[in-house]
């Protein structure tokens, strides 16, 4: 405002301040963390027990997060809908499971250096081979059938089918059990509760990719184009971006990042199934629904939310954890049928 | 004759034959293939053409993605076995839990569509995978109810079983209550399929196509997409329903594995998708060849996989277990070459 030129208006345009309850519309979805927690934490009663469920809570959300938010981003971008997202995170998960066993020196030592060198060594293995997956996914089968919703959906189905089969072939047809790093082990006490170590890095993993994402998007130009390209796709390329490349960038990263959420999750859950991506996806959907189609901060808080509700549920009444998940996806669209955080709207 | 098939023909020599011969072979089925497993593939098929072509009312004819058919064919089939269960063995008990099978779909799919349609088509492919899972999940879980991962075994009228002989004997064939079922089975999937294809010949199967087409034209017409989608969602789930109780009174058991497992959903794509998206015929076509198939390509497999055991990694892709994988392999080439389906590609021969 400081330099004007000639024949602007000599005013300053005024913003008509939000009213109360606009603004508290505007920030419900980001409140409905802490309200979560502290409804968990008046039903559960104990601290240290509240403490424990929330960060493995926590952790889980992260994880399912770090799957989700590739998928979100490449339906935004390209109104593509990829259902054979969850084949990267099992093919992520027998990749590094696979190199963690062949580092087997480095993570039986009880060396914390060793031990994260191992897991870095396998998280990079599995990124690199679900990354160039990925591209081949976009080159193959996704490519031409862009535009057509229902031959997006049954084509990327069939290609999740192959590459679980393939996993099978390759990796033979039984669960693979593992043990985690010998410093990932066991529990680290914190402000009176017992919390296992595993999660506490999981959640600082989850909470770093989350401020990463968020700042190349806010802050890079390769952000903004992808930001642009997720309002309005035409627009952009008539500026002359080829939304294309970078449509294909993010399919990449969104399977680089999937692959990362697979070894997460197989190190989390100490077995690893082919059908693991598959179930995962489950999640990762109900993720990407509530937290509204195209949204990472939507599905970041998504994530979370099941998470959380998923490990309260699972401690209070048992029986209700395999349904709760549904209940808050029904609950969240009877409130906003859109999900949480739209971003694409009417396409 | 025509107006028995509702004036769709199948506008092609080739097909007309080839409905002819499975539609002969399934009526004579008893008698012109004696044995055990041809009268169990003749009812599969029977059943699997009716659940097709209700699937197909959804993905051909309205074009919205569904991954819950299995979950509406097991209620269909749950409430025939959970009645059985706790009623006794009576045509009663199947009346009942067909109706009460029926009704359950019908409600569910009625919630589910009100939640995803009214939105985006494409919520409801990610609402089904979702809902459809955690439904399996629960069947499997409340095992005090459904026998989780067991099952359920339960007993259907004696007049329906094989224990039943009637003094009765035709073609050298000895009538007995399995034949009976067989032709009970037969008679309500002949005339399911005959009512699906008079539905989707109405002026409200032309309004489903038109939205499939272009939905937004449809609504701009005056017609209310919504509404639409919604019946059609809901027709599909109740044809399903009663092709569930089909398979439930016929195999006297009901588990997750036969009813509501993901590769049945996958049989079913593909039936859909190899008989020809958007005509019933064409899912009657796709449910006997992959029926037949899977009854006697996966024995073939077996030797295959058998005689190149010298070869590592050839044996383990021809193993009968992979199946699957030749299966998504078939799946995304016709998507890609045969969008129309053996039908289409029959019609468009015959109409050069």
């Amino acid at each position: 405002m400081s330099v004007q030129s000639e024949g602007a208006p000599a005013h300053r345009p005024t913003f008509a301040a939000l009213s109360a309850r606009d603004k508290l519309a505007k920030s419900a979805p980001f409140l409905l963390l802490p309200v979560l927690a502290l409804v968990g934490l008046a039903l559960i009663g104990t601290w240290p027990t509240w403490l424990t469920l929330t960060v493995s809570g926590l952790a889980m959300g992260m994880m399912i997060f770090v799957m989700a938010s590739g998928l979100t981003l490449v339906f935004g971008l390209m109104d593509v809908i990829n259902f054979g997202h969850g084949a990267f995170i099992s093919v992520g998960a027998f990749v590094g499971i696979s190199v963690l066993a062949g580092l087997g020196d480095w993570t039986g030592a009880a060396s914390l250096a060793l031990n994260i060198g191992a897991v870095l060594a396998a998280v990079i293995a599995a990124m690199a081979v679900t990354g160039a997956l990925g591209w081949g996914f976009e080159r193959v089968l996704v490519r031409p059938v862009y535009g057509a919703h229902l031959r997006q959906i049954l084509v990327t189905v069939g290609g999740l089918i192959v590459i679980e089969q393939m996993i099978h072939v390759v990796w033979g047809p039984d669960e693979i059990f593992l043990t985690r790093p010998e410093m990932l082990k066991g529990v680290t006490l914190f402000a009176g509760a017992a919390i296992e170590t595993y999660r506490l890095l999981a959640v600082v993993v989850g909470l770093v990719l989350f401020v990463a994402m968020r700042l190349v998007l806010r802050r890079t130009k390769i952000g903004l184009i992808v930001r642009a390209g997720v309002q309005n796709g035409e627009m952009v390329e008539a500026l002359g971006y080829q939304l294309r490349l970078v449509f294909v960038g993010t399919f990449v990263a969104g399977s680089t990042l999937a692959g990362l959420g697979g070894v997460m999750w197989g190190l989390y859950q100490e077995v690893i199934t082919a059908g693991m991506g598959e179930e995962m996806m489950i999640l990762v959907f109900v993720v990407v629904i509530i937290g509204g189609l195209g949204s990472v901060e939507g599905a970041f808080i998504g994530a979370l939310l099941v998470g959380l509700l998923q490990n309260y549920v699972a401690f209070l009444a048992p029986k209700l954890a395999l349904v709760s998940n549904i209940g808050l996806m029904t609950a969240i669209l009877m409130w906003r049928p859109e999900g949480m955080l739209p971003v694409v709207r009417a396409k | 004759m025509i107006r028995l098939f509702s004036g769709e023909g199948p506008r092609s020599t080739i097909l007309a034959l080839i409905l002819i011969v499975i539609g002969l072979a399934l009526a004579f089925a008893p008698f012109l293939f004696p044995g055990v497993r041809a009268l169990e593939t003749a009812a599969r098929i029977c059943i699997f053409v009716v659940l097709a072509a209700s699937y197909d009312l959804l993905l051909g004819y309205t074009g919205i993605v569904s991954f819950a058919h299995t979950m509406f064919f097991g209620l269909g089939a749950y409430g025939v076995a959970l009645a059985s269960t706790h009623m006794g063995r009576g045509f009663t008990a199947l009346g009942v839990g067909t109706l009460a099978g029926l009704a359950a779909a019908v409600a569910l799919a009625l919630v589910i569509g009100l939640f995803s349609l009214r939105v985006r088509a494409i919520f409801f492919a990610m609402i089904t995978l979702a809902v459809a899972s955690a439904v399996t999940v629960l069947a499997s879980q409340l095992s005090a109810v459904t026998g989780g991962e067991d099952g359920l075994v339960y007993q259907i009228p004696r007049a329906l079983g094989p224990a039943m002989r009637l003094d009765l004997e035709i073609a050298g064939v000895t009538i007995t209550g399995k034949i009976l079922n067989y032709y009970l089975v037969f008679a309500i999937s002949l005339a399911l399929f005959l009512l699906m294809l008079r539905i989707v010949n109405s002026p409200f199967g032309r309004v489903l196509q038109a939205i499939r087409e272009n939905d937004f034209r449809a609504e701009a017409i005056g017609y209310r997409v919504v509404r639409y989608r919604v019946t059609a969602t809901c027709l599909s789930a109740g044809f399903a329903a009663l092709a569930g109780s089909l398979w439930a009174i016929w195999l006297r058991y009901v588990g997750p594995g036969t009813t509501l497992s993901f590769e049945i959903m996958l049989d079913i794509l593909l039936m859909v998708v190899i008989g020809g998206m958007g005509t019933i015929w064409g899912a009657a076509l796709g449910a006997t060849l992959m029926v037949l198939a899977q009854s006697y390509l996966q024995n073939l497999m077996a030797l295959a996989a058998g005689a190149t055991e010298a070869l590592p990694i050839l044996s383990r892709l021809l193993d009968p277990d992979r199946w699957l994988l030749w299966l998504g392999v078939l799946f995304i080439l016709s998507v890609y070459f045969f969008p129309t389906g053996i039908v289409g590609r029959l019609r468009a021969r015959a109409a050069r």
